[in-house]
């Protein structure tokens, strides 16, 4: 076990703590919101999980600078265009003025493509576990609502939510 | 920025053994609010503002007023201290020490030529360039777009949910009322 290895696998280590805590909760207490928040707290790290595997070094939020993102759309718009006219051209010339066309197309496009290259030397972190978390997160809420309800509905016909006066409660004690 | 992560990994676990200890029920679900503000801070430091401030205003904000409003329909039961048992620690520490032997020959953390970076390739951010026509945030365009499915699948759990939490909750005065007519009519 060098320091290397304990610097790359903290964040996971963290996460494990978090989760193994919620699920203490969710075995060890008997109170029914207790266990609901057990979930939660389980839930949750779940969520960190995913975004610490998305993180880059040296990476940033993965949302473009205004400025770039602007000149980006507008070359690649310029780009098409004006490939597009210049095959259009050629359709209605002689092949020869075609052949010409098309060189030129293809170098405007090898322009623009190394435009954007340029561009993106940025480094961005991965926005795809933030996508999944986000539905994640929108999902775990309503859960969580669903179970509260079903606790005060089990509140109202037990008058209780310790798990285990419930359980003796069926069993008609 | 080193000392700011190791600060806020050890206020997650502190609060995190905070909730499991206590037994008043009022402080446990403020310390759940605690600890999801503290996830969505370290969530900002790993680069993914969207989800932090979903998880600031979904964890920290609704699901605070859930639990609140839950304790006050429940009555503010606080756990029934009973004698310990050693079995949840053992189970959960077995748990945990095999989740952290499975950890040990992961990609380590924030490095680029790990499988969830090197897929898809070319990456979302490339291909949102030439598609969105500069739409400056990736995780929209994915939200929205690529992953599509996703959000309507998620919009439909919570409606799924809604109707759920609307025909546990509802009141059985539509039971009563036929049979109160019923009575007021025979006399």
């Amino acid at each position: 076990m060098t320091f290397e290895s304990i610097a790359g696998l903290y964040n996971y280590w963290v996460v494990i703590f978090l989760m193994m805590t919620g699920f203490y909760i969710v075995l060890a207490r008997k109170n029914l919101i207790k266990s609901v928040i057990g979930l939660n707290i389980f839930q949750t790290s779940v969520f960190l999980l995913y975004i610490t595997m998305g993180k880059v070094e040296h990476g940033t939020a993965p949302i473009v600078p205004p400025a770039i993102a602007e000149q980006q759309s507008h070359a690649s718009h310029g780009v098409g265009e004006n490939a597009h006219a210049a095959i259009e051209h050629a359709d209605e010339a002689h092949e020869v003025v075609h052949e010409v066309a098309h060189e030129v197309a293809l170098t405007v496009a090898d322009h623009g493509g190394e435009l954007a290259h340029a561009s993106t030397e940025i480094i961005y972190s991965n926005p795809l576990p933030s996508v999944l978390m986000l539905t994640a997160i929108v999902v775990g809420i309503a859960t969580t609502a669903l179970a509260l309800a079903l606790v005060v509905r089990i509140r109202e016909d037990y008058g209780t939510v310790d798990e285990e006066l419930i359980l003796e409660l069926d069993r008609g004690e | 920025m080193n000392f700011i992560v190791f600060a806020i990994l050890a206020l997650l676990a502190i609060t995190a053994v905070a909730i499991a200890k206590l037994r008043e029920l009022w402080a446990v679900i403020m310390f759940t609010g605690i600890y999801s503000f503290l996830s969505a801070s370290w969530m900002i430091i790993l680069d993914a503002p969207d989800v932090a401030f979903t998880e600031a205003a979904v964890g920290a904000g609704i699901s605070t007023v859930l639990m609140l409003s839950t304790m006050a329909l429940t009555g503010k039961a606080e756990e029934i201290p009973r004698k310990k048992s050693l079995v949840p620690l053992f189970v959960v520490i077995v748990t945990g020490a095999t989740l952290v032997y499975g950890t040990l020959d992961m990609p380590h953390f924030g490095s680029p030529d790990a499988p969830v970076q090197v897929y898809p390739d070319p990456s979302f951010v490339k291909r949102s360039e030439a598609d969105m026509h500069g739409l400056p945030n990736v995780v929209t365009a994915l939200l929205a777009s690529y992953r599509g499915y996703d959000t309507l699948g998620e919009t439909t759990v919570v409606l799924t949910a809604g109707i759920a939490v609307l025909l546990i909750l509802r009141r059985n005065d539509e039971k009563d009322e036929p049979t109160q007519l019923a009575g007021n009519k025979t006399p």
